[in-house]
């Protein structure tokens, strides 16, 4: 595989369903309502999921149209997410959409409780959590935090969950009589307790979750469950990225619009070099953030044999682009930029849990030093 | 992908053309030049040039189709790193603004690299300013006499011709004022002398001119435009030096892993963090300039490509540097401070000192790198210029 088997564009329908998310976020999502929502007791915004999952059936992307999903692949869902970052929507799509269904992809989808639930989640009908700490790296070992006994009954505990609030049903990385399993169990089960964090990121909050005797139903054994936690981290990972574009992509734009606009020394400041040249190196790396994002959503899309080295690229290179466009954009706002009424908090906020999400950069590297043959020292 | 209308012969009739021309001109029976000029002749030398110059019309994205049909019927090439200049910046100038004479007289010569062009564009006193140029071009019936002084002119000592921008009204700004010729590096006028560089060798050269004469008929645009015509020239010379394609760990980062894989009593955790992220920011780069193409050949090139020279030339330096200490000892020591002067121009061969030297040009040539940051805050994020003195007055008048 080399990069001239990727195709690092958008096509024409991915632009058409950029449009029609953009659309629907600038009408539904404004700046104004996502900080409203921070300080309620509804951080997620539940009507305007329903919305993107059923109306625009963007829930079901990954998911086969045999399995009762689009059928369209990570390009289209890297297109969504960039589309979500730029507007830091408080909607489970990573968690349910992107993460928990790429588990389940990842299962015997010709078994029938893996194949209702993908369903379920498909349609918008139900949304899931992949119930490990958003933190967990693709490449790790398997989390041996949920113990199930052979009846199918887990105890244990799992923090840091993301979207786990507003899951009906959790994807359950477990660790049983015959190793490692995927469980599915109803967030209403008892024995299962949800307690929501206090998130550095209000528009992705997290959880812990408690499992004390809680009854599952098995969804992968220990001849698949390793690999289809694995995919799954991988592809969230992957597609992270393209999410972190976004973010890094309105930061840009709002921090050009601001200097384009401020006016001391009797100059727009943003006519200072010291200011632009800034800017300009911000533009210089979301521009090459998106081939980035997009090489890794691509090989995703075809299973390529490099995706691993694409995604970790992709991750090593996105999460600090993300971080710092945030920082320059507050920065360069000046004492506007630490208020809590500027939305400009809430992309930093995002980016800097979102470089912690799914592997930091640092571990994104160092498994590169594998993936491209750059041995460590000694 | 997104689908656009094209013209010309798609990849399919391009590889029908390089085998019908393999068929007639086995690369192990005929002299390099003659091949050279049969493949000029077939229109495969730059396909995206029109029919009788070398071309084709096709699409330029599928030059790499071609190059790589007749690289793996090992056809020999034109040596493109000996004629950089004249194929990435005298070629798409001619291409855009010469005359049908110009055009049928310089193109051939040129690719075929019978030819050798240089850029005398940079002065003693005009860098970054280019605008500014003092070299003056004064009428004299059908002819230009051309005096003054251009400096950093790599490979003026091989070159037959060079593209020029000279003064021709003092009277006007300085941006209205500048004509743009070709010049014959013959004339009795043109004096080139040897620049040393700091890698210790001389590449590039100032260049005198000394009442020059040239035809009229050896004008590239209008009289004043110069300076418009020239931007097509350092589009291209930018594109050309940030835009190459490479495969994974081509360029400056594959002499560093070479290193690194070779010699594991150099590593040390602190030079493997900084080479795992140098590998990942080559790999992006490659991964950005790869979309830059594919963008080009979709006919719809976008704002990104100005941003490519800008991340090669801190990316080299930065490698270059990595792999001089990830050299320890070795790195004390340097190749060859001999000042020779070389045919080609190389940011990647020899030995890691001189590749740490010569990258430290990367932010210079060919525009600086702060200059870049100004096109791409202004032109394509659209802040305002700092404010300016010198736009509106006189070239005379200016201080200097």
């Amino acid at each position: 595989m080399t990069a001239d088997d990727l195709d690092l564009l958008y096509s024409d329908v991915e632009q058409d369903l950029r449009s029609a998310v953009r659309d629907l976020l600038t009408d539904r999502c404004p700046a104004s309502s996502v900080l409203a929502r921070c300080d309620s007791d509804t951080p997620y915004d539940l009507g305007l999921w329903r919305t993107l999952a059923v109306q625009l059936g963007l829930a079901g992307l990954l998911v086969p149209e045999k399995l009762g999903g689009q059928g369209a692949s990570a390009r289209e869902v890297g297109v969504v997410l960039e589309e979500l970052g730029g507007a830091v929507a408080p909607v489970p799509f990573l968690g349910s959409a992107v993460l928990a269904t790429s588990a389940l992809l990842g299962c015997d989808t010709g078994d029938g409780r893996v194949a209702a639930l993908l369903g379920r989640l498909a349609s918008g009908e139900s949304t899931a959590a992949l119930a490990v700490p958003l933190s967990t790296a693709p490449g790790g070992a398997f989390p041996t935090g949920v113990r199930v006994d052979a009846d199918g009954v887990l105890s244990g505990r799992v923090t840091s969950v993301a979207d786990a609030t507003v899951a009906d049903a959790l994807v359950v990385p477990a660790v049983g009589p015959d190793g490692p399993a995927l469980y599915e169990v109803a967030a209403d089960m008892p024995g299962v307790r949800i307690a929501a964090a206090t998130p550095l990121d209000l528009t992705r909050p997290i959880a812990d979750i408690e499992f004390e005797a809680a009854a599952g139903g098995l969804l992968a054994g220990a001849r698949t469950a390793t690999a289809a936690l694995d995919g799954a981290l991988l592809t969230g990972a992957g597609l992270l990225a393209s999410e972190q574009l976004g973010v890094a992509q309105w930061c840009l734009d709002e921090t050009v619009n601001h200097l384009g606009q401020r006016r001391q020394f009797g100059r727009v400041v943003g006519s200072f070099q010291a200011l632009k040249h800034r800017l300009a190196d911000v533009w210089l790396e979301v521009v090459s953030a998106r081939a980035a994002a997009r090489a890794a959503a691509d090989a995703l899309a075809k299973t390529a044999p490099d995706t691993a080295l694409l995604v970790a690229v992709a991750q090593a290179y996105c999460a600090p682009v993300a971080v710092r466009a945030a920082e320059e954009c507050v920065q360069l706002h000046g004492g506007i930029g630490m208020t809590w009424e500027h939305p400009a908090h809430l992309y930093l906020k995002r980016a800097k849990a979102s470089e912690i999400a799914l592997g930091t950069p640092g571990r994104h590297r160092a498994a590169l030093a594998a993936l491209a043959d750059l041995p460590a020292a000694g | 992908m997104t689908t656009t209308d094209r013209t010309g012969p798609d990849a399919a009739e391009l590889r029908r053309r390089v085998r019908a021309l393999l068929d007639t001109h086995d690369p192990a029976a005929t002299e390099r030049l003659e091949f050279l000029r049969a493949r000029f002749d077939a229109g495969l030398a730059w396909v995206h040039f029109p029919p009788g110059l070398g071309g084709l019309g096709a699409p330029r994205a599928l030059q790499g189709v071609v190059d790589a049909e007749l690289a793996a019927a090992g056809a020999p090439d034109n040596d493109p790193r000996r004629i950089g200049i004249g194929l990435g910046m005298a070629a798409p100038t001619i291409l855009r603004y010469g005359t049908d004479g110009q055009r049928g007289r310089f193109l051939r010569p040129l690719w075929l690299g019978e030819e050798v062009w240089c850029q005398l564009f940079s002065e003693p006193g005009a860098g970054s300013d280019l605008a500014g140029l003092a070299t003056r071009a004064v009428r004299d019936g059908d002819e230009w006499v051309v005096t003054g002084q251009k400096v950093w002119t790599s490979n003026a000592h091989n070159a037959r011709w060079a593209i020029l921008i000279a003064r021709t009204d003092p009277e006007a700004p300085k941006h209205r004022g500048i004509t743009y010729f070709i010049c014959d590096m013959t004339d009795p006028g043109v004096e080139v002398r040897p620049l040393r560089q700091i890698t210790g060798e001389a590449e590039f050269n100032e260049v005198f001119l000394t009442e020059v004469r040239i035809p009229d008929t050896l004008r590239l645009g209008e009289v004043g435009d110069g300076w418009r015509v020239a931007q097509t020239t350092l589009m291209n010379e930018r594109m050309a030096i940030g835009g190459l394609a490479l495969p994974r760990e081509g360029g400056m980062i594959g002499g560093a892993v070479a290193t690194w894989r070779e010699r594991p009593e150099l590593r040390t955790p602190e030079l493997h963090d900084r080479l795992l992220r140098l590998w990942v920011d080559s790999e992006v780069a490659r991964l950005s300039t790869q979309r830059v193409r594919q963008q080009l050949a979709m006919g719809a090139p976008g704002p990104e490509g100005s941003g490519m020279k800008l991340a090669f030339a801190r990316l080299n330096q930065a490698i270059s540097g990595l792999e001089l200490e990830l050299l320890g000892e070795d790195g004390l020591r340097y190749g060859d401070w001999t000042n020779n002067r070389p045919e080609t121009v190389d940011f990647y061969g020899r030995d890691a000192g001189y590749r740490y030297l010569r990258a430290k040009g990367n932010s210079i040539e060919g525009g600086t790198s702060e200059i870049l940051r100004n096109i791409i805050a202004e032109r394509v994020l659209g802040l305002p210029s700092e404010p300016r003195t010198d736009k509106d007055v006189a070239w005379k008048d200016l201080p200097r």
